[in-house]
């Protein structure tokens, strides 16, 4: 092979191909990569869900699904409120510091309205999915049971506002997921911007 | 000593990296007079991993069950991110593949790359091909719709035909007295880990084969009679950089095509995609207008060719059978004294060239409906195309070939 | 054996080129006017097949939501396609009328649209639109020459009004004409304008992402031809070393 080859033009020319087939290489790639992510059905199945309060008593507690994970929404009634703020000794995280919940529901309550708890039913020790126990000082639960929610997994211990009891495997309280009012008893959950939906 | 080199050299004390690197790309050497022809081996290769790839991503959304297949199929093209271009790189994958195969065995046919010391090399080669259309045909029927069943209903029912065994081989084969669910599943089954599975095995045989024997090239004469004091061939070149930047070259030009193709027109006229797929498989109603699916159509329009004998359809089975597989026989059908088309007489290159008229012909009257003039044309065809092969041995043997060169000609 | 015959027999008889299987049957076909970029034709369109085609036919591929791409709102969607209470803009596009009841109708389920302009083509489906004629021999009382002895009634004979078949006999073969014998509420050439933005939107339906894919196709190439002026030229410069 000959020896007056232009060493600065071949080296150039290499990085410069180098560099445009890894742009075409990643051009390649990327719409592969994208295809992992939700499909427009998945989307549709996640999609902010309306549900109608006017049904949900005092004291009660309905289940409902939003990204195929359970919402609950608790009614409390003004007894359960009450006995929210008694027991902040107990609670791991009594203020909410941990931003498990979105700026608006950042209160005493963790909520907007608040009679109305809506919270993302998933444990947040292993993804167990807690048991919802309103009664006071049941047998199984001890005297000091205010009401709230008991995993069965773990044996985490929540309260009416989904904080978690200190000493138990959850080390957070429970998620509130983003939600909004359209109207007195009409609730979307999962989009909370503002606007006129 | 970086770490990169470090660790090539802890793994190469363990397993034969660098020799191999050697063996098969730096110091593989090949001829340097490669033309045009000879992009379609590494093009094939590239083809492989595209549909190896895309078929990775399209399984997983791909339902093989008769009542969602072809919803799966719209959910891809419409619901899944990007999965319109994945589909569509299948789709024209699987076409632009036979495009490259036959073009590709085309090259072997004029450079006499079959002849010895290379038979191993063609008839793996041949084993891939119809591997390849046994992938094809799978594959086709996944989509599920009209095109897909009528198309898998008329082509198996031709092992039906086979005396004796028939009626029970196609059961076999479908796994129901119809094409129905339980074929769509085990056709999948076969087209997405089988048949690839055995598709890369002689892919890497057929090259170790290639590997062995060093490449043919244009002038048909072995580069290994001339050797330098180092062992290397005088008109041999390494593989690594010369050809792997002339492939590049050829890669590049042929995404292009594959793009244009695969981003402005992925249904190719109906010839890619065909319309009547667009409806799903109805099991009690015919299209009124079914045609194989071009790279098939050769052989279905020598099927139509040759007329029932003794009430039984199965003789144009022979025939479509024999078609395909005669390509095995190639090394030893030649007799000429040369390899290349370059300098063979003129009797070869007219049998050649009515050969290449005949598959063309074959393909385009396998697309049209069975006309009596259209028959005979076929018929006719159908008689050049055997004769190719039949008469090789006489004609190779009587031509007046021109002296070959002792070394290749380059520039 | 018998079975084995029959599909040959089929397949002899009717192998047609691919090119011709779009048409179906040997009618002359209108050009439908196709323009994906006019998205406000692509708007009537889907108002019009959301009101008059979902009645009977589904199009379960669809998304209503993507409609977004011709340039509908959510809230557009939601209002001015009037939307079933149960249906959320994320959901596919169902028939109003369950297929069972519709195939004891029609004698036939109505097929789902979402693909019907990719196997039947935009111009069959303009001409088919516009072929129908009043047919008293027909349970539905209505006729297609585009597609003989169809199922289904001519669901915008109050836009087009009524046309009759004129068959008339010249030297030994017969020539067929639609006559408008009742006029509706639209013109010919409004009709003609509607039935365009129809099928135009059943060709996008079709294939949502083609707009997508025709501008990317065009950045691509253009990079493509980039990557082979450089490699081109890279192979030309490695190849000096050899004589």
């Amino acid at each position: 092979m000959t020896d007056n080859v232009d060493h600065s033009k071949r080296r150039l020319l290499i990085a410069a191909t180098t560099a445009a087939g890894g742009v075409a290489a990643a051009g390649a790639g990327a719409p592969f990569v994208l295809s992992l992510m939700p499909s427009e059905r998945a989307k549709a199945a996640g999609a902010p869900i309306e549900v109608d309060l006017s049904g949900v008593t005092p004291g009660t507690m309905i289940s409902v699904e939003w990204q195929g994970k359970p919402v609950w929404i608790v009614h409390r009634t003004p007894e359960m409120l009450e006995m929210l703020s008694k027991h902040d000794a107990e609670l791991a995280d009594p203020s909410s510091e941990v931003p498990q919940q979105p700026e608006y529901c950042n209160n005493p309550t963790r909520s907007i309205k608040p009679e109305f708890l809506v919270v993302l039913g998933i444990c947040t020790h292993l993804g167990c999915s807690p048991t919802f126990r309103p009664e006071v000082a049941p047998a199984d639960l001890g005297g000091d049971w205010a009401g709230g929610w008991f995993c069965p997994c773990h044996g985490s211990r929540f309260d009416l506002a989904a904080r978690v009891f200190k000493g138990v495997p959850a080390p957070t309280n429970l998620i509130i997921p983003p939600h909004k009012y359209l109207s007195e008893t009409r609730l979307l959950i999962g989009d909370d911007s503002k606007g006129n939906a | 000593m970086n770490l990169l080199t470090k660790l090539v050299g802890w793994i190469d004390d363990r397993f034969p990296l660098i020799s191999t690197w050697k063996a098969h790309v730096s110091e593989y050497y090949a001829p340097k007079n490669f033309n045009f022809w000879y992009f379609f081996g590494s093009l094939a290769l590239m083809v492989l991993v595209i549909q190896i790839v895309s078929g990775i991503f399209l399984t997983m959304n791909y339902k093989p069950d008769a009542l969602f297949a072809f919803a799966s199929v719209e959910y891809i093209m419409r619901d899944v991110q990007w999965g319109w271009l994945l589909r569509y790189i299948h789709s024209t994958g699987a076409s632009m593949f036979f495009v490259v195969i036959y073009l590709h065995m085309f090259r072997g046919i004029m450079y006499g790359s079959y002849r010895k010391p290379r038979e191993l090399v063609w008839i793996i080669g041949m084993i891939i091909y119809l591997a390849l259309m046994g992938e094809a045909f799978m594959g086709y029927l996944l989509p599920w719709g009209q095109m897909s069943f009528w198309g898998a209903q008329v082509i198996v029912n031709l092992f039906a035909s086979v005396p004796f065994v028939g009626p029970d081989l196609a059961v076999l084969i479908r796994g129901d007295y119809v094409v129905s669910d339980i074929t769509l599943n085990r056709f999948f089954a076969l087209h997405v880990i089988a048949i690839p599975l055995v598709l890369v095995l002689i892919i890497v045989a057929h090259l170790v084969a290639l590997h062995e024997v060093g490449s043919n090239n244009p002038d048909g004469v072995e580069i290994k009679k001339h050797k330098d004091a180092n062992g290397k061939p005088l008109d041999g070149i390494p593989f690594h950089p010369y050809y792997t930047v002339k492939d590049g070259l050829g890669a590049v030009g042929f995404l292009i095509i594959f793009c244009a193709i695969v981003f402005f027109a992925p249904d190719m006229g109906g010839y890619f995609l065909e319309y009547n797929n667009f409806v799903p498989a109805n099991p009690m109603k015919t299209p009124e207008h079914i045609a194989p699916v071009w790279y098939f159509t050769p052989y279905y329009a020598i099927l139509r060719a040759v007329p029932p004998m003794f009430g039984s359809q199965f003789p144009g089975v022979v025939a479509m059978g024999v078609a395909t597989v005669i390509f095995f026989a190639l090394p030893w059908l030649d007799r000429g004294p040369v390899k290349s088309i370059r300098y063979r007489g003129p009797i070869y290159k007219t049998f050649l060239a009515a050969f290449v008229v005949s598959f063309v012909g074959l393909g385009y009257l396998g697309l049209m409906p069975a006309t009596p003039t259209y028959t005979i044309i076929s018929r006719i065809l159908a008689v050049v195309y055997f004769a190719f092969f039949i008469l090789m041995p006489w004609y190779t043997k009587i031509d007046k070939c021109k002296p070959e060169p002792d070394r290749v000609t380059f520039k | 054996m018998n079975t084995f015959k029959k599909l040959v027999a089929a397949a002899l008889l009717l192998v047609m080129p691919a090119v011709a299987l779009a048409s179906g049957a040997a009618v002359h076909l209108d050009q439908a006017p196709v323009n994906l970029e006019d998205q406000a034709s692509l708007q009537r369109g889907a108002k019009l097949f959301t009101s008059r085609c979902l009645a009977c036919h589904a199009a379960a591929s669809m998304r209503y939501n993507r409609l977004n791409d011709i340039g509908l709102s959510d809230e557009q969607i939601k209002t001015d396609l009037g939307l079933p209470e149960d249906t959320k803009v994320g959901d596919t596009m169902q028939a109003a009328m369950d297929a069972g009841s519709a195939k004891l109708a029609y004698g036939v389920a109505p097929p789902d649209l979402s693909v019907i302009a990719r196997s039947r083509s935009a111009d069959w489906l303009y001409t088919y639109l516009r072929s129908f004629y009043v047919d008293a021999n027909r349970p539905s009382g209505w006729n297609n020459t585009a597609f003989p002895n169809v199922g289904m009634p001519h669901v915008l004979a109050d836009l087009q009004g009524e046309q009759h078949l004129v068959v008339e006999a010249h030297d030994g073969h017969e020539t067929h004409k639609l006559e408008l014998a009742a006029p509706g509420s639209m013109t010919t050439a409004e009709y003609d304008a509607t039935a365009g933005d129809l099928v135009n939107y059943l060709v996008f339906m079709g294939e949502p992402a083609k707009l997508v894919r025709y501008k990317l196709g065009m950045i691509v190439l253009g990079f493509l031809a980039v990557l082979f002026v450089l490699v081109f030229a890279l192979k030309k410069e490695i190849w000096r070393d050899i004589h």
